[in-house]
């Protein structure tokens, strides 16, 4: 672990000064929330800031929830976020993303901000005895490419980077139509959340559009028919505490037993949270029927580039969206 | 008196300490002066280091030495291989040249002030190797026989190979278990202190006796010179049975250092720098008639090693004697790769064995349409037809009369698919479980003071299983105490010596030396103080009286095949869309002779079946084929049993068995025979359910789609 000076800004704007002054430069300063992730990579030498600057106590951390749809201060916990009656019974996806996610104690830890900031599991990334990652070393090369890759991405990637992104929530933000209240210096910018996260390209470290002196103040999703009617699958090796395989956001508006309109998003396939627009196009005005629900999710895999160890996911992520259907139309 | 301490579920007596903290592991000894030492590893598999330049750490804050092949002082690595060392080959020298062997391969040890300024030194380190070729991928050797006597590997009788291939039904097919890692809680800490030339080392191990000797011999000094204290293990599995290379580089940073060293590795180093359960290749071959009558049984495997040493285990042990057969041959070979040594993990051999040999059973009572339970019943063996000599006792059918029973087997259909929990595939299998009564020498002392309390002490460990508890009942019922009168210590050299706290052999060898020990101590006190009881013997005698006894096992082995038997159950459901399976039920009877502590023996099986379900559904590590690196070296996503994978029901039953053979406490232990048999009646229930056999574990949800 580098050594590095903890910084603890008394308000907003001295925290962003730091990061504004260091400029693109990550060594120079990094924010640390609730450091569930920081740490690790701290610990691991892949992140190497001299300066480490807190924030806790500068940003919001408040749940609201008012006509408009739901607003997440980005400091607010996992733990509170996924409890919170509101969103349990208007959110339900946002609830049971959480819920999925990590365990009590990260979530208890852990912020809304932090978690759409987290860094890839990919194995290459973490572990800095390979030299080749371009994501935590631009211009090394991509390890995961033709190496171990049960864990990456099969949708977004490119020859540089194949790596996941591994956050839960992102997928039901994105499914929801979230968008991101950005804060800097000079203001403040909405971004959707849909492009919030970039793809990897040729620059897979450069992995969203806040520039340096930006931070998440808020996430917002707005109010919607769908959300109401919404569900989180997740799948993986064992019960709990694990990161997606596969999972499926999806959120329905029904009349009756048709569908009038379906957000389907997926986890664990994407080098970002990955919507799929197809699959909701041939949802809508669709029925619950199985072999319906199944032709509609074969949509999903426009695109899908497997590669041996992830090659299943592209089959698997099919059935994920035709049970989490099943389950948010009450028919699972 | 008889306090009949012995058969009770006593809770564990350091269980206030476990829970309050006041039970002090390894790297938390309060030693004075401490320093801190980081290990740097290699980042190749296989060649030499050019350059390795250690400028930059060296001038790191808070740095006290940097040790590399360079300037490190040269050991003596005297001959040793004691019982837990493969007995081939040269265990690791570390810091002696220039050689890598195996990624994680020990370069430099730095030494700092702090913990943060070690590891932040080591960061600093730049090494440049001539890479070399190596062998990293087990598919792309071919396997070679372990040096030294080969019928140790290779073992034939009758004809199997004429009678398989004239056998009426036969199944064919091989296994494939992944390397395992042992991931206990607590990783390996070493804090080692000189006092001249004098040495104390707070371990993690499973053999405080193993650690001195093999650290004397690396240093070139008596063992006697070296005190080893291991008072509390947070889980092991084997992995704290041998000395690795931690443990002499903590010694020789203190040296260095002229201060006490504290390693502790960090949870990525112990897929480096420990051994683990190596992958294993096996094919069985069953050959029977119509009737189910084995024929004929092969069983050929082979598994990964490191170049220096022939890492071998009981891998074919049981399929020798397990079920009867007259055409048996076996055989073990080895992969050799550049990759460290395997060492034992939970059931080493047996566990990786009986997977493969009771997998195959179940293929071949499916291949016959007959249960597997009557599968087994008629290849009950009368006797151990490799050895030629009778079982000492053998509960087999009693555990799966039990095991049925409490199981509810007579409810199966038998048909794959059959059983169905609304949209769920149900699926029940069984397996039979062996594992060997192990007995070696121990030493006990037995102490009675005059207040008519005792101390007993034995070097000993307790990993987990709970042996400060279950010597407490042993030594309270042979001295006629209540357990509350008797105080029992482990866990360090200055205690009789005892063997490695592995192979399920504790109970059998401190146990019995334990009971030898009190019972002589009482023996003395009732004689000396003249009078019929204790306590007034004691007044009488007015000092402390003490014994130290030697137990040995006598000539049983000669003349008996000694194991533990048990038949398990597991019930999984299946969801057939989405390939994710969960246990429901697990049921274990055993036949593991007398139980001391009902309580603590639940605890190890329901901990083996826990680990079970591990071995089947879950634990890979992943190794990267070019580089050699274990991809998934953290418990993110190096996958074990949480909470919510361990089913609701936990079934232990311990069938009465009294076996007078096998040592003084009639006991044949437990800590390996839990887990034996499980992840096969797991992967047996999961062919039921599903009608797909998945021989290469774990068997996660992409193998089931």
């Amino acid at each position: 672990m580098h050594p590095f000076t903890l910084e603890r800004p008394r308000d907003l704007s001295a925290a962003l000064a730091f990061r504004a002054q260091a400029g693109r430069n990550d060594a120079a300063a990094e924010y640390i929330a609730g450091g569930t992730d920081m740490i690790q990579l701290l610990q691991e030498d892949v992140r190497k800031p001299e300066r480490l600057v807190s924030l806790a106590g500068v940003l919001d951390d408040g749940i609201d929830i008012g006509p408009q749809g739901l607003r997440l201060g980005a400091s607010a916990t996992m733990a509170e976020v996924a409890a919170h009656p509101g969103v349990v019974e208007q959110f339900p996806v946002i609830s049971e993303a959480l819920f999925a996610s990590a365990s009590p104690q990260v979530r208890n830890q852990a912020t809304m901000g932090g978690n759409v900031l987290q860094r890839t599991r990919c194995p290459y990334f973490r572990d800095v005895g390979y030299a080749a990652c371009n994501k935590r070393s631009p211009g090394s090369g991509c390890a995961a490419i033709g190496g171990e890759n049960r864990w990456n991405a099969v949708f977004g990637t490119s020859d540089n980077c194949i790596a996941a992104h591994a956050s839960d929530l992102a997928v039901a933000l994105v499914a929801l139509d979230a968008s991101v209240e950005i804060r800097s210096a000079t203001g403040q910018r909405i971004v959707p959340f849909a492009d919030f996260h970039r793809l990897p390209g040729d620059t897979p470290h450069i992995e969203t559009v806040l520039e340096p002196g930006e931070v998440i103040a808020a996430i917002t999703v707005p109010a919607h028919p769908v959300a109401r009617r919404s569900h989180y699958l997740k799948l993986r090796d064992r019960a709990s505490f694990e990161f997606a395989l596969v999972s499926a956001a999806v959120a329905l508006d029904i009349d009756g037993d048709r569908i009038r309109e379906a957000r389907v998003a997926l986890g664990g396939v994407g080098t970002k949270p990955w919507r799929v627009p197809k699959v909701e196009a041939a949802l809508a005005g669709a029925g619950l029927d199985p072999e319906v629900l199944r032709k509609a999710a074969a949509h999903a895999v426009e695109g899908a580039q497997g590669r041996g160890g992830n090659t299943f996911k592209i089959e698997l992520m099919q059935r994920a969206i035709v049970r989490a259907v099943e389950t948010a139309g009450g028919r699972a | 008196m008889i306090t009949a301490a012995i058969g009770q579920p006593v809770s564990r007596v350091d269980g206030r300490k476990k829970v309050t903290g006041g039970a002090t592991y390894a790297a938390e000894f309060d030693v004075p002066n401490v320093a801190h030492g980081s290990i740097v590893r290699s980042t190749v598999a296989s060649g030499r280091i050019t350059v390795i330049d250690s400028s930059a750490a060296e001038k790191a804050p808070g740095v006290i030495a940097v040790l590399t092949y360079r300037n490190a002082p040269k050991l003596a690595y005297a001959e040793h291989h004691g019982t837990t060392d493969p007995a081939v080959g040269e265990r690791l020298h570390v810091l002696q040249d220039d050689r890598v062997n195996h990624q994680g391969h020990p370069i430099a040890l730095v030494i700092a002030e702090t913990l943060e300024q070690a590891i932040h030194a080591a960061t600093l380190i730049r090494a440049t190797y001539a890479s070399e070729a190596g062998a990293i991928d087990i598919g792309g050797v071919e396997p070679v026989p372990p040096t030294g006597e080969a019928s140790k590997w290779e073992t034939r009788r009758g004809d199997p190979e004429k009678a398989l291939t004239s056998a009426e039904v036969k199944v064919d097919n091989s296994y494939v278990i992944p390397r395992e890692n042992h991931n206990p809680i607590e990783m390996h800490a070493t804090i080692a202190a000189w006092d001249g030339d004098r040495l104390t080392l707070w371990d993690k191990t499973q053999w405080v006796d193993g650690v001195a000797d093999e650290i004397a011999a690396v240093f070139g000094i008596p063992a006697e010179n070296i005190r080893v204290a291991s008072p509390f293990v947070g889980g092991a599995f084997g992995s704290g049975l041998r000395a690795w290379s931690h443990v002499t580089l903590a010694a020789l940073g203190a040296r260095v250092a002229k201060r006490p060293v504290k390693i502790m590795l960090s949870r990525r180093e112990m897929y480096y720098g420990t051994g683990y359960r190596p992958h294993t290749v096996q094919r069985v071959a069953l050959g029977a008639s119509r009737d189910g009558h084995l024929a004929a049984i092969v069983h050929d495997a082979y598994h990964e090693t490191s170049g220096y040493e022939d890492y071998t285990e009981a891998l074919l042990d049981a399929t020798r004697f397990l079920h009867s057969c007259p055409n048996v041959y076996t055989r073990d070979r080895l992969a050799r790769l550049n990759v460290h040594t395997p060492t034992w993990m939970r059931a080493p051999g047996e566990v990786s064995g009986v997977f493969a040999l009771e997998t195959a059973m179940d293929e071949l009572g499916v291949a016959l349409k007959m249960d597997p339970i009557e599968l087994r019943l008629r290849n009950e063996p009368e006797q151990d037809e490799y050895k030629n000599l009778p079982f000492s006792s053998r509960s087999t059918k009693e555990c799966y009369r039990i095991g049925a029973e409490r199981f509810g087997w007579s409810q199966r259909s038998s048909e794959p698919r059959s059983m169905r929990d609304g949209g769920l595939l149900v699926g029940w299998g069984m397996a039979t479980a062996t594992y060997p009564m192990n007995f070696a020498p121990a030493s006990a002392m037995a102490r009675l003071l005059p207040d008519g309390t005792a101390e007993v002490a034995a070097a000993a460990s307790d990993i987990g299983p709970g042996t400060w508890t279950s010597m407490t009942q042993v030594a309270a019922d042979a001295l006629g105490l209540p357990i509350d009168q008797v105080k029992f210590t482990l866990g360090d050299t200055s205690l009789p010596k005892t063997p490695p706290q592995g192979g399920s052999m504790t109970m059998a060898s401190v146990g019995s030396a334990v009971q030898a020990a009190c019972r002589k101590v009482r023996e003395d006190a009732l004689a000396r103080g003249g009078a019929n009881d204790l306590a007034e013997a004691m007044r009488h005698i007015g000092e402390p009286i003490e014994v130290t006894v030697d137990s040995k096992p006598g000539d049983a082995s000669q003349r008996f095949s000694m194991h533990a038997f048990g038949g398990v159950f597991a019930e999984v459901a299946i969801d057939p869309d989405l390939g994710q399976t969960r246990v429901r039920r697990i049921v274990g009877a055993y036949g593991a002779g007398r139980i001391i502590n009902p309580k603590t023996s639940r605890s190890q099986c329901i901990g083996g079946m826990i680990g079970g379900i591990g071995m089947a559904l879950m634990e890979h590590s992943v190794v990267d084929p070019r580089s050699g690196r274990v991809t998934n070296a953290n418990f993110a996503e190096y996958a074990i049993p949480v909470h919510a994978d361990a089913p609701a029901v936990m079934d232990v039953t311990f069938v009465d068995e009294h076996d007078p053979h096998v040592n003084p406490l009639g006991v044949k232990g437990l800590g390996e025979i839990s887990i034996v048999g499980i992840a096969a009646a797991i992967s047996n229930a999961v062919f039921h359910a599903t009608g797909k056999r998945i021989r290469e574990l774990p068997i996660t949800p992409d193998k089931l789609l």
